[in-house]
């Protein structure tokens, strides 16, 4: 399977996972939209050397990920191929950031590494949250919720017809790479062969925008869009964005894990 | 290079949505005003196009390495800068949802540093005067190639402002800037061969696509020497930070300031025309934002200094502790709700 082919298989994964009848698929889109976006704003905004604060968070993703059975491993997956460049900007922090921040006995841990792991604890939460919501409510469905929150739907109209239009011209573009491939010998692709592959792409892409408008004008478009409405906000959506909210709330004022510790060592020995 | 929700402050990523969701709203506003039904399902396909083509690797001239195309550029040359901006801003906005590029409150820089600059700075003001009636093989290939890497230039520097702005990283602007700009020459480099190569195929399979973004309103063609301006301010501005950067390490806000003045001193000779003011702005704003928000974080962090003197070892053991077991409770959530389903 070719490189390309994969990449496709990876982007309807996610969707493939949202089209199940899952607990979490069933909330209204509107209020896992909005409060993903609240949990990522709480999440930015603690200081740059929390850590332990962090954690309790984790239980949004989590809970997400359990109502919507989305399986931890393609999540796993996806979140360490793009974790390179978070990884490689925070781990100048260790080396500028010396002073000694935490104290375990005679052994110090300095700022750099507690700002460091409080980058690696974001990366994971905020887009963590974002492949959940998407696993758990699918691009169409989402793509309505953001039409209905306002979004002009010149921008939701392209996001849908971008993904519709990815596999079919991924596919092609796969075809055309592994043609040139069974002909080539195993050479890497020149540029100046590469102008005309892509080019002849392109024009196949502006011919099919074409056949396409034609057919969506002998089905009567006049440049605006008529969507079923299929989003109904019940009482369990607002429950569960101010039940949310509240527990954002929470872990923002209070540092739960450190008032935790400090409860546990003290009823310890 | 993505920008990540996690290097970024509340502060930085909502400035930051807020000018990509304008720049968007603008864009959008345009595109409904030239009612043009076919351009929904072009945009579309073309969107789709950008990303199949970035599977697509070919193999870099004189090096052993591949890359492939952005499409910020090609986006803006075919479909004209408002098209482009939106069509870009779908494709970043797939990646941030399918493929954890960035994340959510991301996209709004990202929208900013590779769709906004490119479409709205660097297709303007560098590529239509440079490519002229994109009649000439020659003028195409060179406007590509700069466009691409001005470009691109100003992504990195865009990304390297938001990371030191937000100040979650320590990394200082001069060490991100050193480390970032040239990495970028060189994907800049690559963006340009790619967005020369295909255009200068379509240019000669089918001139037609390509003539159609040239038979641009009668207005804009008046104000190229004027854009041709702005550019070389832009260029200019760019290199002067750089360089500033380079041989200042320590004098970050003095060398922005440097830039902010230099860059608003190219402005009263264009504030005519309402489509250079914002893109005057655009050339402006990150000047103007990154000022005030490179110095509060400046300040910030030399405030907070004094205020992290507990090195306690009982804090740092709670932590721990409970940390640990705020992971084993959220564990036990997870198998809670796992059994009721």
């Amino acid at each position: 399977m070719s490189r390309i082919d994969a990449a496709l298989r990876d982007l309807r994964s996610l969707d493939a996972l949202a089209a199940r009848d899952t607990p979490l698929a069933r909330l209204d889109a509107r209020a896992k939209v909005v409060t993903t976006l609240a949990f990522i704003v709480v999440v930015v905004s603690f200081d740059r050397y929390a850590v332990a604060a962090l954690l309790p968070l984790a239980a949004y993703p989590v809970a997400l990920a359990v109502l919507g059975d989305v399986p931890p491993a393609p999540l796993a997956r996806k979140l360490l191929l793009a974790a390179p460049f978070a990884v490689l900007v925070g781990i100048f922090n260790p080396l500028l950031d010396r002073a000694p921040m935490l104290a375990f006995g005679e052994t110090t841990v300095a700022a750099g590494w507690v700002s460091f792991a409080s980058i690696l604890v974001r990366f994971a939460l905020t887009v963590g949250a974002a492949l959940v919501l998407v696993a758990g409510t699918g691009m169409h469905t989402l793509c309505a919720a953001l039409a209905r929150l306002g979004v002009p739907q010149v921008l939701t109209a392209q996001l849908l017809f971008l993904y519709r239009y990815a596999f079919v011209l991924g596919a092609e573009a796969a075809r055309m790479a592994t043609a040139r491939e069974l002909r080539s010998g195993g050479r890497a692709l020149a540029l100046s062969a590469y102008g005309p592959l892509a080019g002849h792409l392109l024009l196949r892409a502006f011919e099919r925008a074409q056949r396409i408008h034609l057919a969506m004008v002998a089905r009567g478009f006049d440049g605006q869009w008529r969507t079923l409405r299929t989003l109904r906000w019940s009482s369990r959506d607002t429950a569960f964005v101010l039940g949310w909210s509240l527990f954002f709330a929470l872990a923002r004022a209070v540092d739960l894990p450190q008032a935790l510790g400090r409860l546990l060592l003290l009823a310890g020995p | 290079m993505h920008m990540a929700d996690a290097l970024l402050s509340p502060a930085v990523g909502a400035t930051m949505w807020l000018a990509s969701g304008a720049a968007l709203a603008f864009s959008a506003r345009r595109l409904r005003e030239q009612a043009d039904d076919r351009l929904v399902p072009l945009m579309g396909v073309l969107g789709a196009f950008v990303f199949a083509a970035q599977m697509i690797n070919f193999a870099i001239p004189a090096t052993g390495s591949s890359g492939h195309l952005g499409g910020g550029l090609l986006l803006a040359i075919l479909l004209g800068p408002h098209a482009a901006l939106v069509v870009i801003a779908s494709v970043l906005a797939v990646q941030a949802l399918f493929f954890a590029d960035g994340g959510l409150l991301a996209l709004g820089a990202n929208i900013f540093n590779l769709g906004v600059l490119p479409c709205w700075v660097a297709y303007p003001l560098l590529y239509r005067p440079i490519a002229g009636d994109g009649t000439s093989p020659r003028r195409v290939a060179l406007g590509s190639i700069v466009a691409a890497i001005v470009g691109l230039q100003l992504g990195a520097l865009g990304v390297v402002l938001q990371t030191v702005g937000s100040g979650i990283t320590s990394l200082p602007f001069a060490a991100f800037a050193a480390l970032m700009l040239p990495i970028h020459l060189a994907i800049g480099l690559v963006e340009g061969l790619a967005t020369m190569a295909i255009v200068l195929f379509v240019g000669r399979a089918r001139p037609d696509l390509l003539a159609r973004r040239r038979g641009a309103p009668p207005s804009r063609a008046t104000l190229k020497p004027l854009l041709a301006a702005l550019g070389v301010a832009a260029i200019v501005t760019g290199g002067a930070l750089s360089w500033f950067a380079s041989s200042q390490p320590d004098g970050l806000e003095w060398s922005i300031e440097r830039a902010a003045g230099s860059a608003e001193l190219a402005a009263p000779e264009t504030g005519v025309h309402g489509m250079l003011a914002r893109l005057q702005e655009a050339v402006s704003f990150l000047p103007d934002y990154s000022l005030p928000k490179a110095a509060q974080a400046a300040e910030s962090k030399a405030g907070e200094k004094p205020a992290w003197p507990e090195v306690s070892a009982g804090t740092s053991l709670a932590g721990v502790v409970g940390g640990a077991v705020t992971l084993a409770l959220v564990w036990l959530l997870a198998l809670l709700l796992k059994r009721r389903r």
